[in-house]
């Protein structure tokens, strides 16, 4: 389990203490652990002092910044509308065949979730998701299941 | 039939015999309202979408008297069917860089940032990277100007400038009241210059190959080139840097795979052109301007799903703080849904784009605003394919 107390600690010294500093801070806590709980909005108020709410207020909205348990590896694929004229319905029944979870839900292992996510910026070479920070275009359901068998291994 | 060809333009990849450290260099050895003169001159304006003149943004910024002031550039490249500016950052960085540093001079900012989408964080060792040299490179010829990075997470709202700075300074990115404008009150309320990505690479550029070479391409309305990001129904999908001031006839002519019914013209927020308009319709800030999308549909495609599809988009991203845009997208959607169970009597569509043109005249921000865009478009002119 990562020490998000460190993680803060880290970020103030680079980032600062002022407010400015929070979504990098926020940011560095999900890179980490892939999501926010509510003791770690509370630690990271502490260390701005700011309030809790102040902190979950920001946090939740943003997309990315999830405020409910994750996956250690998120999948978003991309749902905007050439990624769906490309066939991501396909990849997205692929996927959830291979995981046997559905769109929001996260397997037992707590190892994937499966998320959908607004446009993705690879327009021209949908379908695509991302796993984590990483990004996967040209999909076809085949090239998606092999991907995701790779992370699993890990 | 027309048969004019597109002209192609190589700006701004071009990195043969470019040293943009040295461009840096020998530009600021000239006084800073010159370069505002350049930049007014060449005509060349934002490249993000809105299209306001860059020379006057630079001049606003200057002629605001703040010890601190702020250039950021706007990665936050969010619009369904435009992916320029990653391919931008990915290919030429430095370049973006540079564009950073000539305005920070010419504004007098000692800080820059490059607020990049969540979505593109896979170019963030990379572009750290080369921005250590970077900044080593500002501080070797004498010019007090450094870049940090900043991330996105994830919400579409934030390429709206000001919600950009409500986010940096950590909070909801939620659009501010204009004015005041970012020029006078931008990141911590500072005077604050922020641009696109394309329109950085695009300054820089004129710094190096000179003002009367940039105007040699485009109209009188529409300087320049630009980079046009293209996708749908199109053989070519991909980055095509083409001079301004075509028509969408020329476009679909050399894009298009000989069935298009549609061309969305500026991604979701942008405006719907039927192919009986394509020939009086010209791609530039005279006829229709863009952030560079185009999105291709053919004869088999539905614009109902198409406008589904960009409703539920706005639905998500909208920040919800005004009503206009919180509620007006979600009865949009609901609307032409319920006209397409039947449940409501085609004429509804009618009420539905008033209401789309008063969230045009009554959101806050430009997201609200321009859901009117497309929706009044696409409803106009496929108003059969919405209904049945």
């Amino acid at each position: 389990m990562a020490d998000v107390q460190q993680i803060i600690n880290d970020a103030t010294k680079v980032y600062g203490k002022e407010r400015k500093a929070l979504m990098p801070i926020l940011q560095a806590v999900v890179k980490e652990k892939n999501y926010l709980d509510d003791q770690d909005m509370i630690s990271i108020a502490k260390a701005l002092d700011l309030s809790a709410a102040e902190v979950f207020g920001t946090a939740s909205f943003y997309t990315f910044l999830d405020t409910v348990p994750r996956g250690k590896f998120v999948i978003r694929v991309c749902k905007t509308i050439s990624c769906h004229m490309a066939g991501k319905d396909a990849i997205i029944q692929a996927i959830e065949q291979l995981l046997k979870i559905k769109i929001g839900e996260t397997t037992v292992d707590k190892q994937f979730t499966l998320l959908t996510a607004n446009c993705l910026g690879w327009c021209h070479k949908g379908p695509v998701m991302l796993i984590n920070d990483e990004v996967f275009p040209e999909l076809t359901s085949q090239k998606a299941v092999e991907i995701i068998t790779k992370y699993r291994g890990e | 039939m027309e048969t004019t060809k597109l002209k192609r333009v190589d700006i701004i990849f071009a990195m043969e015999g470019i040293d943009p450290i040295k461009v840096v260099e020998s530009t600021i050895k000239k006084d800073p309202d010159t370069i505002i003169l350049e930049m007014i001159d060449s005509g060349l304006k934002g490249r993000g979408g809105a299209g306001f003149p860059t020379g006057l943004k630079w001049k606003f910024t200057r002629n605001e008297d703040s010890y601190d002031k702020y250039v950021i550039c706007n990665a936050d490249e969010g619009e369904p069917g435009t992916f320029k500016d990653r391919e931008i950052l990915d290919r030429v960085p430095e370049k973006v860089f540079a564009g950073l540093a000539i305005c920070g001079y010419t504004i007098g900012a000692r800080e820059g940032f490059i607020y990049l989408r969540g979505e593109y964080n896979f170019l963030l060792p990379k572009l750290n990277e080369k921005l250590v040299a970077f900044n080593a490179g500002m501080k070797k010829i004498g010019l007090d100007f450094t870049i940090q990075m900043r991330s996105g997470s994830g919400a579409y709202i934030c390429g709206e400038e000001s919600a950009l700075f409500e986010s940096m300074e950590g909070k909801r990115g939620e659009p501010r009241n204009k004015p005041p404008y970012p020029t006078v009150s931008g990141y911590l309320g500072k005077p604050t210059a922020i641009n696109n990505v394309e329109t950085l690479v695009y300054a820089f550029m004129i710094s190096r190959i000179g003002v009367e070479k940039f105007k040699e391409f485009g109209t009188k309305d529409s300087r320049g080139s630009k980079v046009f990001s293209i996708s749908g129904d199109t053989p070519k999908a991909g980055i095509h840097e083409l001079e301004l001031g075509m028509t969408v006839q020329q476009l679909v002519e050399e894009f298009g795979d000989g069935d298009t019914k549609a061309v969305q013209v500026g991604g979701a927020s942008g405006g719907c052109v039927p192919r009986k308009l394509f020939k009086d319709t010209i791609i530039g800030y005279e006829g229709i301007p863009t952030g560079g999308s185009m999105m291709l549909f053919n004869s088999q495609r539905s614009m109902y799903n198409v406008l589904h599809d960009y409703l539920e988009f706005f639905t998500e991203e909208s920040c919800g703080q005004c009503t206009p845009c919180r509620v007006g997208c979600q009865q949009l959607l609901k609307g032409i849904e319920a006209v397409k169970r039947g449940e409501k009597s085609p004429s509804y569509l009618d009420d539905l784009k008033k209401l789309a043109r008063t969230m045009k005249v009554a959101a806050k921000c430009g997201l609200g605003q321009s859901v009117a865009n497309p929706f009044v478009s696409i409803v106009t002119n496929f108003k059969e394919e919405i209904i049945y």
